[in-house]
């Protein structure tokens, strides 16, 4: 009877089990539902089922039955059966308790009991899930209580693998519920850990901890290479949804700097598939090792809102600035690659945030383009116009009309004019200057200072040949005028209305006269602003060289002091400077040196030129008013840069440099930064961290543009400077900035 | 024997004297020949003569009555130039003067303005006439007087200018030759319409100026331009009533800004007509109408159509009026007078038909048909100066009128200069640092450019690399697409044309040019500007004839590659430094891709130490030794407005931190390295 029975059974479940396939294809919220004696017997290894065993019908069981059956579909994708098992219908298992006792389910895999759940626990289908998902994965998700085994369990991990920290209010939660799906799936690539204890996670170490809401955090221990450093923490920000989950978990799992060496067009991460922008580190090779660092900066703080890839420029043919240094690529299709020239990483993250909250309010970005074309960006109009309350006090200088204007220029031996316009910013500063200038000459017989506004007179600085603004010019009664080409400086404007003031060249007739010229007592009121006085000799028979001496006297005529010396004893001035005639002689007042230089058939452009360049020294001090005059010679600097005067040792050592050997192919020279603040921001254009002073820079501002500064373990003494620019200029030495990170863009 | 061979030689000698007379008269290789011939003597006759004179060229004037501005001797009848005459502006600039004096010629001489000659805002006719005489005769230009040149007509002549000369007559049958003929008669021949009844009418030329004579009388007056007007504000104090009928609405000159249409001094009349005063206006087409008289010598108004289908032999009774039919007919009441004002026209009738000398269409059929170049459409070497040039800007600039055309005179005498004597039209060359500058110049005191709105420009023409440009002032823009040909200048570069404009929707007969908000006040609402504001185009390439005459409609250019507008000013002082100068300079900027900020030499130092091209300031100023070195005070300035770094505090600060600074500063400063404080002076909108 048994068997036969038996068999039949075993035909009738094998019959139900095939329907309960195709029912559960239909429908998966379908409650399989066995006699004990069925389920036990289909109980299949390796498959977990969770099991109500039912013996009446209460309300309670009811609603307990209806989460259960909602459940199902849910369990079924994790493998894991639900069945009612009816005792009522063949009272045969112990499950089926007592008729009092309290309602439970049972989780078995193969026929092991592994955990049965107060029907209480189960109230909901996230409940149902949470609890089954976190009994199956006893050995993935670790539960904890303390932040001690936390610590314990993120130290026995540092260096094998990462842990995924979640705190979660409470258990059966959709957050729990969502965190036990994670772990399904990724509890093998990293250890899970839960709790649920408040406590724990406020220690953690979220300063707005809040705990009524679930927290996630990625714990980065595989990464860490040293036992004795924490691991990285990352929260995860968004809410904790089974799918937000799994996405924070691919970033979290993604490398953190992608390096790629092609096309950013076509390079397409995680990031950009789930929908998140990509920030590219344009690097090159030079720069590669503190560019990955920036990258790998950058990419910490923006991790799980961007990806972050180092593009070696090296390598592609970008069609984009030199000096753009990031890109953005945005997940939405057929958006252009931006590309950016950014100076901090503070920038770039906050271009990704904005970029994310951008999205939202573009408006606002057009207005403050707008904005940014109102602000005055010219220095010198926003310091004139800031300027534009304060009176000047105008009473030293006349202001002169269309009428007065002719008359003026006759009523004293020198009449200074200047030319304005009085809505120009330049003429204003220039007025400012001016001014200053008036009252330095306050007192000063001879000389007066006027203005003209071409604005009220154009027909005035029309006929002056005034076109462009300001012009200054000097007046000298019954002569042509002269105009002012200096720096529009105060002491510079000076300098020359004091040397303007004196005839050009002065004419000596005795030796006795060219002793004293050469010693500066001639023109001791105005020696101050002259220092080296330039003396032209020749034979009374020399009268064309003469002449032409005298010409170019007349045009540097407020720059330099010329002399000139035309006597029939002019002889025995050339033998005592051992120069034939004709001939230059300078008086350089800073190293009391009498320098002679022979003058040979020469335009007066010409003679001019030769004057100028003899005036140039040869170890300069290099000040913002005198640069052009050196630049001008178009040859590589070669720059001691310090924060006061040079000592005499260094002095010499210098000297010698500029001495020696292969001295014509550059100008040494040195920076009083005292006395010159803006090489500070020179040295912080050629070096990120400007290197200790003194400091001797190798500077080719013409060809390469290249800066190489001398090692600053090198005393700067005349045998080590020249066989580094030995090096130099075998091409042995490194430049500190070059190309596009360098200082000279 | 002795006789006879005397008389031969008498014959002879006879047939020599005739010869000769009649070589005189009519022989052309004999004729008094002049390069240049103006016919007319008033102010545009004159205005080319000076400038002739001034550049030493052969020329005369012809002009038929005894003195120059003969026009003037005569009209406006009641004797009051509605030209203003505004003496005082607060500025000293002349050239910024000038745009407030509308009857002064061009010159070198400050004795020849019109505030000299007259203190009334709104001048006699007669002190113009003063004036002219004084021009003339103290600028000694050669004014041939009392010859009517009644006759022109072309001689072939492959050595001439123009392939032709132009052969005058004058009403001595006298001849001359002349190898270039500059028209300026202006418009003199009244307009007159004819309809029946036309005999009744009176002409504004010659009808009674003295109020007495229309006292308690109905008089009606045809036309609406300033002369209608000026004819009823004389008489409107004395009349029963005026009507005043004209095909078009009354255009007020301060809703069009066009200074022929009806100026507000001459608009009593609109005062008693909305105010119900009995005056009038009424709009009619005159070719409709027709006048009848009655016995007691009243003129009725009726219309042609009714003079057509009555019997002709009937006596005036029996015609027809329109409130016969209609009896609440407008102007039923009868006039004692009716007065034609219906300005002037071009006499054509000297020109023989081989100079095709045509007139032009619609409204500008009073005028002679004429290139912008101002140079007749049918016969190259004939300019047409002054008021009859108007068709070139009829209704919209002032070119029809002394403070217009004095200007365009002497762009055609700049343009004549070109072509006849090799020398290119007048021009400055400037570094490209002072581009900004020079505009503000000119927008702010130039009245070429501010009389002749819209037609006349300036013209920049960039040279190589934008490092310099070429201004050239007030050139007629109808001609742009030619530049080269006629000013001798290239325009390979790109360049720019500086105009000045009212709105495009502003202005009109019909517009309300009073509400609210009609002005704009901020500068990046600029191009919506409506009263007169300076509009800058740029152009990469010069535009094509082709391009020219595609332009649409009403604008004074075609498209150009940017335009900008400076914004309106209630001053029309535009010199603020962030509303006017500011977006200008970018405007440039952008164009030229280039910076043309200033720096103080403190700046241009260290892009000189750090960069190889510099900002063009800092290019030809500081590095020829010309620097901007600035005060304490201005530099510090600047450091307050961030524009400048202040390296002497950094230093304090530096060492102050000394190593304190993060290791992410150091990871920053190790990548970003051209970056800088001065981010914003390094960065400029071009690669340095």
């Amino acid at each position: 009877m048994l068997p036969q029975e038996n068999g039949w059974v075993s035909c009738f479940s094998f019959l139900l089990l095939g329907t309960y396939s195709m029912a559960a294809a239909r429908n998966a919220n379908t409650l399989l539902e066995l006699s004990p004696r069925e389920y036990f017997s289909s109980l299949q290894p390796g498959r977990a089922s969770l099991v109500y065993f039912s013996r009446d019908d209460s309300p309670g069981v009811r609603l307990f039955l209806e989460q259960l059956e909602n459940s199902v579909g849910a369990l079924q994708d994790y493998g894991i059966s639900v069945v009612k098992v009816n005792c009522l219908k063949e009272d045969v298992s112990r499950y089926c308790g007592k008729e009092n006792a309290l309602m439970k389910a049972y989780l078995f895999r193969d026929n092991i009991l592994l955990r049965e759940f107060p029907t209480d626990a189960l109230f909901d289908v996230n409940a149902i899930v949470a609890n089954t998902l976190f009994a199956l994965l006893f050995n993935e998700v670790k539960y904890i209580t303390t932040l001690v085994e936390l610590q314990n369990l993120e130290n026995s991990l540092k260096g094998r693998s990462n842990v995924v920290f979640a705190y979660v209010p409470a258990v059966g939660t959709p957050e729990h519920r969502a965190v036990m799906e994670a772990a399904f799936v990724y509890g093998t690539a990293h250890q899970f850990v839960l709790t649920t204890e408040a406590a724990l996670a406020k220690d953690f170490g979220h300063e707005d901890f809040d705990a009524l809401s679930a927290q996630l955090f990625f714990c980065h221990c595989q990464r860490v290479p040293d036992l004795t450093q924490p691991c990285r923490r990352t929260p995860m920000v968004q809410s904790l949804t089974t799918l937000n989950i799994h996405t924070y978990l691919k970033l979290m799992a993604a490398p953190i700097v992608t390096e790629v060496a092609e096309d950013p067009e076509k390079v397409s991460t995680i990031h950009l598939q789930l929908g998140l922008p990509l920030v590219f580190i344009l690097s090159q090779q030079e720069t590669y090792e503190s560019d990955k660092r920036t990258a790998e900066f950058v990419a910490w703080q923006l991790l799980g809102k961007a990806g972050v890839a180092l593009l070696s420029r090296d390598s592609i043919d970008l069609n984009v600035l030199l000096r753009s240094n990031i890109a953005l690529k945005t997940a939405e299709e057929g958006a252009p690659i931006k590309y950016l020239v950014l100076e901090d990483t503070d920038e770039i993250v906050a271009l990704v945030e904005d970029k994310i909250k951008g999205e939202q309010i573009p408006e606002d970005e057009d207005e403050s383009d707008n904005n940014d074309q109102d602000i005055q960006d010219d220095q010198v109009m926003e310091a004139v116009y800031r300027d534009r309350k304060r009176e000047l006090p105008l009473e030293l200088i006349r202001t002169l009309t269309e009428e007065t204007f002719n008359a003026a220029l006759t009523e004293t031996a020198h009449m200074v004019v200047l030319f304005y316009a009085s809505w120009e910013a330049v003429s204003l500063a220039m007025l400012q200057l001016y001014v200053e200038v008036a009252v330095a000459l306050k007192g000063t017989q001879g000389i007066s200072l006027a203005k003209v506004n071409c604005w009220d007179w154009p027909d005035v600085c029309m006929k002056q040949n005034v076109t462009q603004f300001p012009i200054t010019k000097m007046y000298e009664k019954g002569a042509r005028s002269l105009t002012y080409t200096g720096m529009l400086g105060t002491a510079e404007l000076l300098r020359f209305l004091r040397l303007s003031s004196i005839s050009c060249p002065a004419k000596l007739t005795t030796i006795e006269e060219v002793d004293e010229y050469l010693t500066g007592e001639v023109h001791a009121d105005s020696s101050s602003y002259h220092s080296t006085p330039v003396l032209g000799i020749f034979h009374p028979s020399m009268k064309e060289a003469r002449e032409t001496f005298v010409e170019a006297g007349n045009m540097l005529r407020g720059y330099v002091t010329t002399g000139l010396y035309a006597e029939d004893d002019a002889l025995i001035l050339a033998h005592k400077y051992a120069v034939p005639l004709p001939a230059l002689l300078l008086a350089r007042r800073e190293d009391h040196r009498i320098d002679s230089i022979p003058l040979s058939k020469q335009s007066a452009p010409d003679v001019v030129q030769t004057i100028r360049s003899q005036l140039l020294e040869t170890f300069p001090e290099i000040t913002v008013e005198n640069l052009p005059d050196y630049l001008s010679l178009e040859k590589p600097l070669l720059i001691l840069f310090n924060d006061r005067g040079l000592n005499q040792s260094m002095r010499m050592e210098m000297l010698s440099v500029v001495n020696g050997k292969g001295r014509e192919a550059f100008l040494a020279c040195w920076m009083n930064l005292k006395n010159t603040p803006v090489g500070r921001g020179v040295l912080k254009a050629y070096f990120s961290t400007p290197p200790p002073l003194p400091l001797l820079a190798w500077v080719n501002r013409h060809s390469s543009g290249q800066v190489f500064s001398f090692p600053s373990d090198q005393p700067v003494t005349e045998t080590n400077v020249l066989s580094w620019l030995e090096k130099l200029k075998a091409g042995l030495e490194i430049p500190s900035v070059h190309g596009r990170t360098g200082a000279f863009v | 024997m002795a006789l006879p061979a005397a008389q031969c030689s008498w014959g002879l000698l006879l047939i020599f004297v005739f010869f000769m007379g009649f070589s005189c008269t009519d022989g052309a290789s004999t004729l008094p020949h002049h390069n240049y011939c103006i016919i007319g003597a008033g102010p545009s006759g004159l205005q080319m003569a000076y400038f002739l004179q001034h550049a030493g060229r052969d020329y005369v004037v012809f002009e038929r009555s005894h003195a120059p501005g003969s026009f003037f001797a005569l009209y406006p009848r009641h004797r009051k130039l509605i030209s203003i005459n505004k003496r005082h502006t607060g500025k000293s600039n002349s050239e910024f003067n000038l745009r407030h004096d509308w009857n002064s010629l061009l010159s070198h001489d400050s004795r020849l303005l019109f505030r000299h000659y007259s203190h009334d805002f709104f001048p006699e006719a007669d002190t113009m006439v003063r004036y002219l005489e004084d021009f003339a005769s103290m600028m000694e230009l050669q004014v041939q007087y009392n010859t009517a040149i009644i006759h022109v007509r072309l001689e072939r002549d492959s050595q001439a200018w123009n392939g032709h000369y132009f052969i005058l007559t004058d009403h001595n049958s006298q001849n001359y030759r002349c190898s270039l003929l500059l028209v300026a008669t202006g418009t003199w021949v009244p307009n007159v319409v004819n309809f029946p009844g036309s005999e009744y009418v009176e002409g504004y030329e010659s009808v009674s100026i003295n109020p007495e004579d229309f006292a308690g009388q109905s008089v009606l007056i045809l036309g609406r331009g300033n002369s209608a007007f000026e004819t009823a504000e004389n008489i409107l104090g004395v009349t029963n009533f005026i009507h005043m009928v004209s095909r078009s609405r009354v255009r007020l000159s301060w809703a069009t800004h066009y200074v022929g249409d009806l100026r507000a001094i001459n608009n009593g009349l609109l005062d008693t007509y909305q105010l119900k005063s009995l005056d009038g206006l009424l709009e009619g087409d005159l070719e409709d109408l027709a006048i009848v008289k009655d016995k007691k010598g009243k003129l009725h108004i009726t219309l042609k159509f009714y003079l057509e289908n009555s019997n002709s032999s009937a006596g005036a009774e029996s015609i027809t009026l329109p409130q016969d039919e209609l009896d609440n007919f407008a102007t039923r009441a009868p006039y004692d007078r009716v007065i034609r004002c219906l300005g002037w026209k071009f006499d054509f009738s000297i020109y023989n038909r081989s100079l095709r000398l045509m007139p032009g269409k619609g409204n500008k059929k009073k005028y002679p048909l004429i290139k912008p170049s101002y140079e007749s459409r049918g016969t190259q070497g004939l300019f047409v100066l002054g008021t009859a040039s108007h068709s070139i800007d009829f209704r919209k600039s002032a070119g029809g009128f002394i403070h217009g055309f004095r200007y365009t005179t002497r762009a055609v005498h700049r343009l004549l200069e070109h072509r006849h004597h090799g020398v290119p039209w007048p021009s400055s060359v400037y570094p490209i640092t002072q581009l900004t500058n020079s505009i503000i110049k000119r927008v702010n005191e130039a009245s070429g450019l501010y009389q002749m709105f819209s037609v006349l420009g300036d013209i920049i023409l960039l040279r190589e690399n934008a490092a310099a440009f070429e201004y050239l002032e007030e050139y007629p823009v109808g001609i742009l697409a030619e530049l080269e040909l006629h000013t001798g200048r290239k325009a390979h570069n790109g360049l720019f044309v500086v105009v000045m404009e009212y709105g495009k929707n502003f202005s009109g007969a019909d517009k309300d040019v009073f509400y609210y908000n009609r002005a704009v006040g901020e500068a990046q609402h600029a191009w919506q500007s409506n009263f007169l504001h300076p509009v800058i185009y740029y152009y990469k390439q010069l535009p094509t004839v082709r391009e020219m005459s595609l332009r649409p409609p009403d604008w004074p250019l075609p498209r150009p590659d940017a335009v900008h507008h400076i914004v309106e000013d209630f001053l029309t002082d535009w010199t603020a430094p962030n509303a006017h100068i500011l977006p200008l300079r970018r405007f440039l900027e952008n164009c030229l891709d280039t910076d043309l900020r200033s720096f103080f030499a403190e700046s241009c130092f260290l892009f000189a130490l750090t960069h190889q091209k510099l900002p063009p300031f800092c290019q030809q100023g500081y590095m020829r030794m010309q620097g901007l070195v600035g005060n304490k005070r201005l530099r510090q300035h600047a450091v307050e407005a961030g524009l400048l770094e202040d390296h002497t505090v950094t230093h304090f600060t530096d060492e102050l931190l000394g190593g304190q600074r993060g290791s992410r500063d150091q990871l920053l400063k190790d990548h970003v390295i051209p970056s800088s404080p001065l981010h914003y002076l390094v960065t400029t909108k071009d690669e340095l």
